[in-house]
C-alpha cells in the first residue's frame, strides 16, 4: 500500500513538473487538463458503449474493429490516448485483462483502475490460474466455455464485450447500460438481468 | 510486416534484464515459448528506445496466442492467452 504524500515528496514532485515545464515537455495546465479527462471517465462510458452494441450491429462491428473510433462516436475524447481494442465474448470464449507487467486500463472508458487490477496478486493469478480467480469472484462460466486470459503488456487497452444475458429482450439500451459494471468490462464477472 | 495470423511463433529465450537497463514489454514468463500469431496490431515506437529517450523507430506489434495450461503445467485444457508482443521478440517455428 502506498503511504499518503508527505511535505517532501509534494516538493520533489513539484521539483519534478517544474523540470519537465522548463525542458518543454509537459506544462502544468495539460497535467491539469489530463487528469480533468481522466477524473470525468468512469465506466459508465464502457457500459453505454456496450449497451449500444448489443441493440445496434453496426455499431458493436464498429467496436470490434476499432474501438478508438467507437468511443469517439459516444463523446469521448480519445485524443492522445492508447488505442483501444475490444475482445468480444462469446458462448464458447470468455476474456478476462489483466496487465502483468504494471497496471495498463482503457481509463478513457472506464477511469481510474481499481485497487485489484494493480495488486501483484491479481496480476500474477491472472494469468497463472485464471480460472481461481473467477471462482473467488463467484463467477461460474457455463460448461463448455473456454477462458482467454488478455495480458495487457504493451500499446493497446483492452475491454471485454460481454455477453448480453437472458432475460433482457426488450430492454432498451439505457436499461441495459444499467447492468453492466467495471467487473464486466474487465472480465472478472458476467452480467446478469437480475 | 513479417509473420501472417495462424502462423507459428517462438518468443526469443533472451533476458537483456542480464546485460544491463533495460525496459522490457515481453514477460518473463513467455520467454522461449511456443504461440501463435492471432493478428497484427500496427507498428509502434520501440518501448525498449522511448523508456530510454533515445530515437525509437516503429516496431510491428502482433496479438499472439498462447496454450495457457502449457504454460505453467496447470490449468485447464482449451483455455488460452493473448499477449502483444513485438516482431523483434518473435521468431518462426
Amino acid at each position: 500500500m502506498a503511504a499518503p504524500p508527505t511535505g517532501d515528496s509534494i516538493a520533489l514532485l513539484e521539483r519534478f513538473v517544474a523540470a519537465l515545464a522548463a525542458r518543454g515537455i509537459v506544462s502544468e495546465e495539460e497535467i491539469a487538463t489530463q487528469i480533468e479527462r481522466t477524473d470525468r471517465a468512469s465506466p459508465e462510458i464502457g457500459a453505454r458503449m456496450v449497451a449500444r452494441a448489443w441493440t445496434d450491429p453496426a455499431y458493436r462491428a464498429l467496436l470490434l474493429r476499432d474501438g478508438t473510433a467507437a468511443a469517439e462516436q459516444m463523446g469521448v475524447s480519445m485524443a492522445g490516448a492508447p488505442p483501444l481494442g475490444v475482445l468480444e465474448d462469446s458462448a464458447t470464449l470468455h476474456h478476462l485483462v489483466v496487465c502483468t507487467l504494471c497496471s495498463c486500463y482503457p481509463r478513457m472508458v472506464l477511469g481510474y483502475p481499481p485497487h485489484w487490477y494493480k495488486s501483484a496478486a491479481y496480476r500474477a493469478r491472472a494469468v497463472r490460474d485464471p480460472r481461481g480467480v473467477l471462482a473467488e469472484w463467484g463467477t461460474v462460466l457455463p460448461d463448455g466455455v473456454g477462458v482467454r486470459v488478455v495480458d495487457s503488456t504493451a500499446d493497446y487497452r483492452w475491454m471485454v464485450l460481454p455477453q448480453r444475458p437472458a432475460g433482457t429482450e426488450g430492454w432498451d439500451e439505457t436499461r441495459l447500460a444499467s447492468i453492466v459494471t467495471r467487473d464486466h468490462l474487465v472480465g472478472v464477472a458476467l452480467p446478469s438481468a437480475a | 510486416m513479417t509473420f501472417q495470423p495462424g502462423q507459428p511463433v517462438r518468443v526469443k529465450r533472451d533476458f537483456p534484464e542480464l546485460r544491463g537497463p533495460c525496459h522490457i514489454r515481453t514477460p518473463h514468463y513467455l520467454r522461449g515459448l511456443d504461440g501463435t500469431i492471432e493478428r497484427p496490431l500496427g507498428s509502434f515506437a520501440n518501448p525498449e528506445d522511448l523508456a530510454f529517450a533515445r530515437p525509437a523507430a516503429k516496431v510491428p506489434l502482433y496479438h499472439v496466442r498462447f496454450d495457457q495450461p502449457s504454460l505453467f503445467n496447470e490449468g485447464a485444457k482449451g483455455d488460452t492467452l493473448l499477449v502483444e508482443i513485438f516482431e523483434h521478440w518473435l521468431e518462426a517455428r
